[in-house]
Formats: structure tokens, C-alpha cells, sequence
């Protein structure tokens, strides 16, 4: 190859634009001008965005950032947007809040049942799922509020009532509340462990026939009681229903002995202090439809 | 680029297609079509809000989109046949860019002049004259961009309402947006970027390379007719075939004699009419779009010096030893049929056949079933284990239907409807229904203690006598 071609290129550009002085081992850089329309597009990007600065949020400061003199914000924007869906939202959660709960729960096709059922999902997602889990599946110690099993009444003011004081919390008078002894003090571990069989043979569990029938005698002085004489529960006393396939704290031999012997002291906050009527309703409709809700009984409720 | 005015039969054809195009284009929207109460009475439609898309008798829910996709396969095989065939026939007839790219010429010739006057006013200052034109041919380019972009907002909304709210300034501001950039690309890339789209922006020239053989039909130059070309002078010709009869006589001198002159006379005409801005001389080149304005161009330059037709011709490739040999060219039909070519319309048609057939068979009841697995199962008391799924029922007819809901396994099961005591549901009219399902088994039952039981869905219309099934899978408490 002949060298005299490179050559002449850098000298024809070097008279013409010159280097910009920069040279290694024989290699100039050359100081070609930016295209025009770069440089243009390059101070318009800089007035845009002295601009910008001042009228937006931007620069950093100690406390927090410059305002900007339009006084926008993301958060404030998201917050107008709230307070938009809420204005919005008013009359419904106004007429959930004074609605008969019953007659909303049992109008599956109505506005208001439609809009409790999708506005209490979201309170659920909020306040309720860190217990009860997002699909509303409970876990060992935290009601399954998808089965038909209820500790204090599945009918809808039943649940409204739970939501709204809560349960065995210091913070309610109104609570529901219910303790059970811790049998440890008063039986000795040969009865725990016989009473232990008999609530598995009611339970249809697999059980000790002759411990079972020892342990028939203890669960009718000691736990009949509260939880009836087949151990099918109570719930103006929120005590368990025995005799069912569901248990709260596991129905194995283990868990059993040591709710017998300790018993359980499971905990609910009063959401009525931090949650509105409508939201209550809300929820609790929400709830009722999952799956286990009951019929209104004919009682009077508080 | 200042494309020359030509004209000639495929210029003549270019302008009819280019009528058709645009017709279609513009006028689609405001076909109307009946469908009924509460329906969009335009025949094609696209609504976004309501997720349907309607064309003509055919109306299509998002979870039949499988109908458009089969479109675009469609429309994808149709252009491989066409360029395996005949080459870039799309680019060069009825690809939008150069549709416009033409309209845009012809107002741009129509004000300014033709090719040379506008080389002339390209060169001017800019003084009022200039500036007059320019502001002519600017102001018409914008408005025929303007109704580019208003036609294709037709295509998502009523017309008639839409047009009157654009009139008022009542539209939705999307409109307006998506009117605005459809100017702005249909006015740059028709009235300055051109062939330079087709050029840098355009992926298919490449592709095309690739969908293109030997035996496709291309736009090209007959060099062994042509050359060397030379100036055009009255009776060169006849002193050449003189020479050429005197090498016969002095056969030395013979060969000298015979390559005097070929056919092409340069004047250029190919190449000032080209959009594409080349030599097609030069041989097949990437950025020719086949529009066969070179063709026409020439072929009118032939005629005016008395030679036959056909120095720039549609011709494959496997013709050229054949002509050089001076025999006939193989027929265009026989180029058309190739393997490659038969292979692609087989392909085509077996898609098209399939989404007929699915589309007479497609019933108006439909269903999606999607079991709830947060949980997996529900523990009831009694011991029965019950699992949820979200069914979606779509009543895609016009009137408000009732559905029935019934299950078939092998297992004993139950199934029960949340909120309702029966096995029924009304589905409103062109909705789609949410219902949750519960599928229930007997404490003790081998669906209730096993892993997993098969079992089918079914949703019936009694009254219309359709139905629609979905298979799906019901967890015992075995499953975690
Ligand atoms: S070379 Fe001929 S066919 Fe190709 S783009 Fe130019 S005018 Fe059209
Ligand atoms: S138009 Fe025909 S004759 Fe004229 S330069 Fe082109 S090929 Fe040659």
C-alpha cells in the first residue's frame, strides 16, 4: 500500500480545520465541527432545561428540593388524584355507611353490594391480608375466612361487629372476648393427654379407644361448658366448634395438648377505630361473600 | 430528488392503484353497516374503549385476537409470494410511502413545474416567487397530511360523531394527538425524506433480498441490447449497420464494427424519472422499489427513435443468457409458478382456510376458567374440600342470555354459583360476566383426599342450543 494517499488527507484536513492538538506516536485528533443542527439541538437542551429548573421540582437542597415556581409535585398529583376518586367515590361509601348490611349483603346484583365487594377487597389487601393472607386463607393461628367455620357468626353484622371491635383487644369495651383456662394449672398431663383423644374421636381423628373414653369424663367436667357436651362450641362464648375438621391452632396430638395445657389467646384490633362505617361495611360484605358468609339469624346485635 | 413527469402504461396503472389505495383508505370508515341496537353501525371499526373490533359481519373479542394475528401472518406470506415472484410489487405499487411519496410529487409538479424548472427553483434565492411557490406546495402537502391523519382516526371512533367533534373542537385529545403526528410523519416523510425512508428507514429492502431468486421478476436493463451506448444521432444507427456490413465484407475489422453503438441512446431518461434516484443501468440495486417508471420512460424513448420496445423490461434474471442467445424468454407465468412461489401460496391458503372454518365455527358463547389458587383448596367443616374458579362467561350476541353452568369428572362432585342458588346465570347482552364457581367434594371422597381430579366445565345456552367447555383440574387435600 502506498502511504502517500493517509497522508495527504490529514494535511488537507489539518489546513482546513486544524487538530486539536492532541497527538500520540504520530496521530492528531482532528477538530472537526459539530454538525450544526447537534450543536443547535445541544443549546436548545440547556435553555429547556435551565427552564425547566425553575418551573419544576429539581434541585436537591438540604431539606428536601427546590419547589418550582408551578408548585407541582408527583406526590401532590397522586394525591389530587385520591382525593378525586374519594369526592367521587362519597355518595356510595355515604349510602354503604347508612345502608341495612344484611339487605346490601344478600343483593348480589346491586350498585352497593358491587361497589362494598370491590372497595373491601382493597381495604382487605390494606389492613387485613398481613393476618389473614391476600386470598384470605388464614394461616395456623388466623381464621380461614373462606370456609364456612366461624368462632363469633358468619352472618354479615356478625362479621361487621368482629371487624369493628375487634377481639379480645384493650383498646375495646366493646371486644369480643372469651378466655379459656390454661388446663395446665388445673388437670394433670395423663388427663390433658386423655381429653386430647377424646376431642380427636369426636372429631373423627384417629384416637386411643380406652384413653378417649377416660377423657370423655374430663371433657365433661372441665370443657363441656363452653365447648357443649358433643363439643360442638359456642359461639355467643367464640369457643370452637371441636367436632369439626377445622382447627385454628392444628389438630394434631401436639397442638392439642399444648392449647389444652396453655390455651390460646389469639388477638384482633378494633378497625373501627381506624376504619370509617363505609369501610367496615365495606370489608365485612366483602368477607361475607368469599365463600362462608351465613344467612342473617334473628337475634339482636348491638 | 426530482423525478422526471412520465408517462406510459405502468404509470397509467400506478395511478389507478394509487386511486384505489387512497379510495380505500379514505372512504372505509364511513361505510355503515347494521347491527343492531346499542352496536357501532360502522362497518370497520376499532374500538379500543370497548376492546372489540369490528369488519363488516365479523366481530372480534380480544380473546379471539388470534384472528388478527392469523391476518398478519397472512398479509406476511402474501408479501414473500409477491417478492419471490415478482420483487419489490408492494414497494413499487402499493406500499403507503410510496403512494403518498407519488401524490406528493404530483402536487409538487403541478406548482412547481417539472423536473427541470424545479431544479431551477431548487437553485434560485429565495425570493417572493420562490417563497410563493413553496408556500403553495407546503400548504397543499398539509392539507392532504391533514387528511391522512383525519382519516385514520375514523378507523377507531364513529366517523360522522368524530368528524363533527373535530369540527367543534370537542374531540378527545388522542385524536387530535394522533392527527397531529400522523401530519407531521406524512408530511416529512412524503414532501422531504422520500426514498431516503424506503432507503435508511425501511427494514424490507433488505429482507427482500432474501425472499428474491434468479427466477424473480425485477426491473431490469437489457445491457447485452443496450450497450455501449451511445448519443443518439440521426443515422448513426444506419452507419453502423453499414460498418457492420463491411466488417462482414473485411471480417478483421469485425469485431470493432459490431460493438459500435447498442440501443441505448443516454439520455438519461430512465434516471431522471427514477423516485429512487438511481442508474438502473447500473444493474439491479438495492434501493430500486420496481415501480417501472424507468420502463415507461425508456420504452417512449425507443418509440421516438424507431427502435423496438423493451430495453428496460420486467424480466428475470434466468432469461438473460436465453436473450443474449437471441432466443425467446421463458413466459411470465412459468416464472410465477416456481416451487418457492407455490410453497407460499399452499402455506397462505392452508391459514386462510383455517381461519374460515374457525370463524364459521366459532360460536357466540364463550368461557374462561381460571381456578383460584390462593389458597389451593378450602377446608370445610364437615371435611369437604371445596375449590373456587373464576369463570368468565362472554355472551357475544345481542340479546341478554341465560346461562347454565354444569360440571362432568369422574369423581363426584358438586358445583355451586357464588351469589346464586341455582346453576344459572343471565349474561347481559354483548358482556362479559365475571361469576365465581365453587366445585365442592364429599368429606372422604377420592377427589377430596386425592392430588389432583380432572374435571370439564361446561356452559349451555339452552334456549339457543350452543355451549362451550373448558377442562381444568380440581386440588385435594393432598395438594400443596
Ligand atoms: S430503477 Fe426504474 S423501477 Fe427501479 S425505482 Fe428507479 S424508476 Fe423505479
Ligand atoms: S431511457 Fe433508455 S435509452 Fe435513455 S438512457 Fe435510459 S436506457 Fe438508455
Amino acid at each position: 500500500m502506498s502511504d502517500s494517499k493517509p497522508q495527504t488527507l490529514v494535511e488537507e484536513s489539518d489546513a482546513k480545520i486544524g487538530t486539536t492538538g492532541h497527538d500520540w506516536d504520530g496521530i492528531k485528533e482532528l477538530n472537526n465541527p459539530l454538525p450544526r443542527w447537534w450543536l443547535w439541538t445541544f443549546y436548545a437542551t440547556i435553555v429547556w432545561g435551565v427552564i425547566y429548573t425553575v418551573l419544576y421540582p429539581a434541585w436537591p437542597l438540604v431539606n428536601g428540593a427546590t419547589a418550582g415556581v408551578f408548585g407541582w409535585s408527583t406526590r401532590g398529583e397522586v394525591a389530587a388524584e385520591q382525593a378525586a376518586f374519594a369526592q367521587r367515590n362519597t355518595p356510595l361509601a355515604n349510602a354503604l355507611a347508612a345502608a341495612d348490611l344484611p339487605q346490601v349483603a344478600a343483593d348480589t346484583s346491586g350498585e352497593l353490594h358491587r361497589y362494598a365487594v370491590s372497595s373491601g377487597a382493597a381495604v382487605f389487601r390494606t389492613h387485613c391480608s398481613q393476618c389473614h393472607g391476600s386470598g384470605a386463607a388464614g394461616a395456623i393461628g388466623y381464621p380461614n375466612l373462606l370456609d364456612s367455620d366461624w368462632l363469633w357468626g358468619g352472618s354479615v353484622s356478625d362479621i361487621a361487629m368482629t371487624v369493628r371491635h375487634g377481639i379480645r383487644n384493650d383498646t375495646d369495651g366493646d371486644a369480643r372476648w372469651s378466655q379459656m383456662p390454661a388446663f395446665g394449672e388445673i388437670l394433670s398431663n395423663a388427663e390433658i393427654d386423655a381429653v386430647v383423644e377424646h376431642v380427636r374421636e369426636i372429631s373423627d381423628q384417629e384416637h386411643d379407644i380406652a384413653l378417649a373414653a377416660t377423657g370423655a369424663e374430663v371433657f365433661a367436667s372441665n370443657c363441656a361448658s363452653c365447648h357443649g357436651d358433643a363439643g360442638e362450641g359456642m359461639r355467643d362464648e367464640g369457643a370452637p366448634d371441636l367436632s369439626d375438621a377445622i382447627w385454628l391452632y392444628g389438630g394434631d396430638r401436639d397442638a392439642l395438648h399444648t392449647t389444652v395445657n396453655q390455651a390460646r389467646f389469639g388477638v384482633m384490633p378494633a378497625w373501627g377505630a381506624r376504619l370509617s362505617d363505609a369501610e367496615v361495611a365495606a370489608v365485612a360484605t366483602y368477607v361475607h361473600q368469599l365463600g362462608g358468609g351465613e344467612a342473617e339469624i334473628e337475634k339482636v346485635h348491638p | 430528488m426530482f423525478p422526471r413527469r412520465v408517462s406510459g402504461r405502468f404509470r397509467q396503472l400506478k395511478w389507478a392503484i394509487m386511486a384505489v389505495t387512497l379510495g380505500i383508505y379514505y372512504l372505509t370508515p364511513w361505510i355503515r353497516w347494521d347491527r343492531g341496537p346499542n352496536l357501532p353501525d360502522q362497518a370497520v371499526l376499532i374500538d379500543l374503549a370497548q376492546r372489540r373490533f369490528y369488519f363488516f359481519f365479523i366481530e372480534i373479542w380480544p380473546h379471539e385476537f388470534y384472528f388478527v394475528a392469523g391476518l398478519l401472518i397472512m398479509a406476511g406470506l402474501g408479501l414473500f409470494l409477491f417478492t419471490s415472484a415478482l420483487g419489490r410489487v408492494w414497494c413499487g405499487y402499493t406500499c403507503p410511502q410510496t403512494v403518498w411519496v407519488d401524490l406528493f410529487i404530483l402536487v409538487e409538479r403541478w406548482i412547481e413545474g417539472d423536473r427541470n424548472a424545479r431544479i431551477r427553483l431548487w437553485r434560485q434565492s429565495w425570493d417572493i416567487h420562490k417563497w410563493r411557490l413553496r408556500l403553495t406546495k407546503w400548504l397543499v402537502w398539509l392539507l392532504i397530511a391533514a387528511a391522512t391523519g383525519g382519516a385514520w382516526v375514523f378507523y377507531f371512533a364513529d366517523a360522522p360523531t368524530l368528524a363533527g367533534q373535530l369540527a367543534t373542537f370537542q374531540a378527545p385529545a388522542v385524536a387530535y394527538t394522533s392527527i397531529g403526528v400522523l401530519v407531521a410523519t406524512t408530511f416529512v416523510f412524503g414532501g422531504f425524506m422520500r426514498e431516503q425512508v424506503c432507503n435508511y428507514m425501511c427494514p424490507w429492502p433488505r429482507i427482500q433480498a432474501a425472499m428474491m431468486d434468479d427466477g424473480t421478476i425485477t426491473v431490469a436493463y437489457r445491457d447485452w441490447r443496450g450497450e455501449p451506448r451511445g448519443k443518439h444521432r440521426k443515422g448513426a444507427k444506419a452507419a453502423a449497420a453499414s460498418r457492420i456490413a463491411t466488417a462482414y465484407a473485411a471480417p478483421e475489422s469485425a469485431a470493432d464494427a459490431v460493438v459500435q453503438q447498442g440501443d441505448c441512446i443516454d439520455c438519461m431518461a430512465c434516471v431522471n424519472v427514477c423516485p429512487a434516484g438511481i442508474d438502473i443501468r447500473d444493474g439491479q440495486q438495492m434501493e430500486c422499489i420496481t415501480c417501472a417508471l424507468c420502463i415507461d420512460a425508456c420504452d417512449d424513448m425507443m418509440d421516438r427513435v424507431g427502435q423496438p420496445r423493451g430495453l428496460i423490461g420486467y424480466l428475470a434474471l434466468t432469461d438473460e443468457t436465453k436473450e443474449r442467445a437471441g432466443e425467446p424468454p421463458v413466459p411470465m407465468l412459468r416464472h410465477v409458478l416456481r416451487p418457492r412461489t407455490i410453497v407460499y401460496t399452499v402455506l397462505w391458503s392452508l391459514i386462510g382456510v383455517g381461519l374460515v372454518v374457525a370463524l364459521l365455527m366459532r360460536s357466540d358463547i364463550d368461557m374462561t376458567v381460571a381456578p383460584v389458587r390462593n389458597p389451593t383448596y378450602v377446608l370445610e367443616p364437615d371435611g369437604s374440600v371445596r375449590n373456587i374458579y373464576d369463570v368468565r362467561l362472554r355472551n357475544m350476541s345481542n340479546v341478554p342470555r341465560d346461562f347454565s353452568l354444569s360440571l362432568t369428572s369422574d369423581a363426584a362432585l358438586n358445583l355451586s354459583l357464588q351469589g346464586e342458588d341455582a346453576s344459572t346465570v343471565s349474561v347481559p347482552a354483548n358482556e362479559i360476566l365475571l361469576q365465581r364457581v365453587y366445585v365442592t367434594a364429599a368429606p372422604g371422597s377420592s377427589a377430596a383426599t386425592g392430588d389432583h381430579t380432572d374435571l370439564t366445565l361446561m356452559v349451555e345456552d339452552f334456549a339457543a342450543g350452543t355451549s362451550a367447555s373448558v377442562a381444568t383440574t380440581f386440588n385435594g387435600r393432598v395438594s400443596q
